[in-house]
């Protein structure tokens, strides 16, 4: 695997996966722990990092200006912070997706910071350090672990976004063959102005078994070869210090030695490089989530309006509340991911991560939201801090894959261990006796789904406290309802199934949610089991998300069963049709007249 | 000469945490609360660091006194470019009571054993204001002190300090050995960068106990009280 990792003390996992929640990777208990050794060394990591990010870094200056000083951007480097998780042998810290996560908690105080650090080292160089060979690693790394040089991840196009592989830039191998020559443009490339060293993504004409056919490869390409053009930085909402930009690739040579893996095996290496990064916005989201809290309740306790402190009142608590169930939430979900990843034989996590970027982009929005408006007129204002969070985490949704698409990518690739089962009952189906196709489907769905509602969470040799019970039962419930309401859709719509994304949308808020609340369960069991300090809250905050997300979930569930009377569906779809046949709004307007 | 400067790193609750006194009375809150190395010993390490890069000493010993923990704050002097530490095992009740007087009489001890040119300090720690250990430990070993410098530089076996004191600036000239404590401007601390505390991680500490120095830590002092500054009454405008 790429990086050292460092083994992990398990005690005794319980798998989960096999008896019910076919999507959940196994051994989510017990929580992830880390060495004594880890926890002093993050302590002392974070100490230099945090000084640095409250005494040196103006985030005011830095969104004013749209751009970040040279000074800060040196900073950053000599604190090492550019080569998080290269490996030491190549100049970079070594450290593991736990450390590198809880890094990102005090990085994403700046967004126009974090996405440049990411936009390097999280998705730009991401691909020379998981596929890249021996060579390609030693030329490239060093210098862009110590940040002398900056990388940028080249694949999106002005025609190819989500659909990524569609996109056309183009490779052609020369008349030697020494050499790629690349053409075409690439769109909204963070470090795209300024960086040395680019993952580029380019159609290349492959043969397979004869034929010839177009794929998509991958290459290391320097700006230095030549006929690379940046635009100029796009004047964006948020994250304005971060430098976005078209590039254009003019007959770009780049040796064949550049080719990063396969020729033609590029948009699988596109994925994992996306996939991989994805897992620290829970911690960068809960850790600007917990900076909120403090500048915010700072506030809330001080102004005073009839009388009273804000914070007595109820509607202004309850936004505290959410924000520390946010927070709560996010770090569970995003250091049990990263616990996972950690672990030695570098598991496929990417259904995790997925999650983990939808439930922590839109949390996140909703919780700066929150936090302005706690402030009013005051935090609408530039003089305070939150305006700029509130631009800066619009992209959160947008950018790493748009909800949209990761949410079916949750959904599918969750359905598929169950769709696999149906497919070989479709076909008793078609020879003739229906009923008792569907009975067996049924039957053995419902078994390996555990509808026998034991997931092992609870009782006796129950891995969950008992004060956490109901919420494990509540757990157990969801799962259950779960797996009969995907056999049925399956059932239902078979493989056209893709095609209803309001369906699939219900599907992965439900998966969402209840991978969050394994995570809460799994990290208040361990609080309270080692008397980690204030473990009472914990439980009471894990028990509130799961009581609050088990009755979302059923709500949803509900709404997917068949003829639904909560399900608005068909008729959302008419109203969008007629509006967008239109392109317009079509009522008549209420004073209007006919006679 | 040695070459070898001895540098005393304090653990105190980080400066930017709200203190408060614990419901006893007895003392202030530190369980859970963040703790950071006291910002003079801080400015002390990088006096220390420099002039082992300008080549006029060779070898920079971090010291602490204090529980495990102290431990950290040895760390961070390593990541800053200490060579190797000593963390003087100070726990419980006696690290309650443990004062300038007792830690001065570990520094004298360690000075000795070590062989120091030097003792680099901060000039007071901010949990206490006693700005007493750097006085104390040069009286203990006899040996000239430069307190509240905002300028060193070494000739030869002597030293050039520029103190700051009441009524502005002073300039002496001391013999080595010497005890130097440092004040604010003596310099900008330099970060601990996370590659140097990765290798600081190879560097050594080594644990001892006072009693092994010869040292003995009672307190000659007793806390009664401990409250909070009464509270400010607004002002008129």
């Amino acid at each position: 695997s790429f990086t050292k990792q460092r083994a992990l003390d398990m005690h005794n996992p319980v798998t989960i996966s096999k008896k019910a929640c076919f999507v959940l990777q196994a051994e989510v208990f017990p929580y992830p722990e880390i060495g004594n050794d880890e926890v002093e060394e993050i302590k002392q990591l974070v100490a230099p990092v945090e000084k640095f990010f409250s005494d040196d870094v103006d985030s005011a200056k830095i969104d004013r200006e749209a751009t970040i000083p040279l000074e800060t951007l040196q900073g950053l480097k000599d604190l090492g912070l550019f080569g998080i998780m290269i490996p030491e042998e190549y100049g970079g810290l070594g450290l593991s997706h736990t450390i590198y996560a809880r890094l990102n908690e005090i990085i994403a105080l700046d967004g126009s910071i974090a996405v440049t650090l990411a936009a390097h080292q999280a998705i730009g160089l991401k691909g020379i350090l998981i596929a890249g060979n021996e060579a390609q690693k030693k030329k490239y790394l060093p210098k862009l672990a110590s940040g002398e040089h900056i990388a940028a991840f080249c694949l999106t196009e002005p025609g190819s976004g989500s659909d990524a592989a569609s996109i056309q830039t183009r490779a052609t191998l020369s008349e030697d063959g020494k050499h790629y020559l690349i053409n075409g443009s690439k769109i909204w490339i963070s470090n795209g102005g300024m960086a040395d060293i680019m993952t580029v993504f380019a159609r290349t004409e492959v043969e397979v078994d004869g034929v010839k056919k177009d794929k998509i490869s991958a290459f290391i390409v320097e700006r230095a070869f030549g006929g690379i053009a940046s635009g100029k930085p796009e004047d964006k909402l948020g994250i304005r210090g971060s430098n976005t930009c078209e590039l254009s690739f003019d007959n770009v040579p780049v040796p064949v030695e550049n080719v990063i893996g396969e020729i033609g095996g590029g948009f699988k290496i596109a994925m994992n490089i996306l996939n991989s990064g994805r897992f620290s916005m829970g911690s960068s989201c809960a850790g600007m989530i917990k900076k909120l809290i403090e500048l915010t309740s700072e506030y809330a306790a001080t102004r005073k309006q009839f009388n009273k402190s804000l914070s007595e009142f109820g509607m202004i608590q309850e936004k505290f509340a959410m924000m520390a169930l946010n927070a709560f939430v996010m770090e569970s979900m995003a250091y049990l991911t990263a616990g996972m990843m950690d672990r030695p034989g570098v598991p496929d996590c990417s259904l995790e991560a997925a999650m983990v970027k939808v439930f922590s982009s839109e949390g996140g929005w909703i919780c700066v939201s929150e936090a302005l408006q706690v402030l009013g007129g005051l935090g609408y204002t530039k003089n305070y801090p939150f305006e700029r969070f509130v631009r800066d985490c619009r992209i959160l949704p947008i950018f790493e894959g748009t909800n949209e698409i990761l949410r079916m990518y949750i959904t599918l690739t969750g359905m598929q261990y169950a769709g696999k089962i149906l497919t070989g009952k479709i076909k008793e189906m078609k020879k003739g006796n229906i009923g008792l196709a569907i009975g067996m489907v049924s039957k053995k769905l419902r078994t390996s789904l555990g509808a026998s509602v034991d997931l092992g969470l609870t009782g006796k040799d129950g891995v969950v406290h008992p004060s956490l019970e109901d919420s494990a039962k509540k757990l157990e419930q969801n799962v259950s309802l779960f797996g009969s309401t995907v056999e049925s859709l399956l059932y239902r719509y078979g493989k056209t199934i893709v095609d209803e994304q309001l369906v699939l949308k219900r599907v992965a808020d439900v998966l969402i949610h209840m991978y969050a609340m394994t995570a809460v369960l799994s990290r208040a069991s361990r609080s309270i089991s080692i008397g980690l300090r204030n473990h009472d809250h914990e439980v009471l905050l894990a028990n509130t998300f799961c009581n609050d997300a088990f009755f979302k979930n059923n709500y949803w569930m509900v709404q997917l069963q068949k003829h639904s009377p909560e399900n608005n569906d068909a008729n959302i779809k008419k109203i969008a049709k007629q509006v967008l046949e239109n392109r317009a709004y079509i009522c008549s307007h209420p004073l209007e007249r006919t006679y | 000469m040695s070459g070898r400067v001895l540098v005393g790193v304090k653990r105190v609750i980080d400066y930017a945490v709200k203190i408060r006194v614990k419901p006893d009375n007895t003392g202030v809150v530190t369980d859970g609360v963040k703790h950071s190395m006291n910002p003079f010993c801080e400015i002390a390490v990088e006096e220390a660091v420099k002039l082992k890069e300008k080549k006029l000493i060779k070898e920079v010993v971090a010291v602490s006194c204090g529980p495990q923990q102290s431990q950290e704050t040895i760390r961070t002097a390593l990541a800053m470019g200490a060579d190797r530490g000593i963390h003087v095992d100070v726990s419980g009740k006696d690290y309650e009571n443990l004062g300038p007087l007792q830690v001065s009489k570990i520094l004298a001890a360690l000075a000795k054993q070590e062989d120091a040119q030097l003792i680099l300090l901060g000039k007071q720690a901010i949990d206490d204001d006693c700005n007493q250990t750097g006085q104390m430990t040069a009286a203990l070993l006899d040996w000239p002190q430069g307190t509240f410098a905002s300028e060193v530089s070494l000739e030869g076996d002597k030293i050039n300090l520029v103190r700051e004191i009441d009524g502005g600036l002073e300039h002496i000239k001391i013999n080595t050995p010497a005890v130097i404590t440092a004040d604010l401007r003596l310099n900008t601390p330099r970060y601990a960068t996370l590659p140097n505390i990765m290798k600081a991680k190879k560097k050594k500490i080594v644990t001892v106990k006072p009693a092994d120095l010869g040292v003995d830590v009672t307190s000659r002092l007793e806390v009664l009280k401990v409250e909070e500054p009464p509270q400010r009454q607004a002002g008129r405008v």
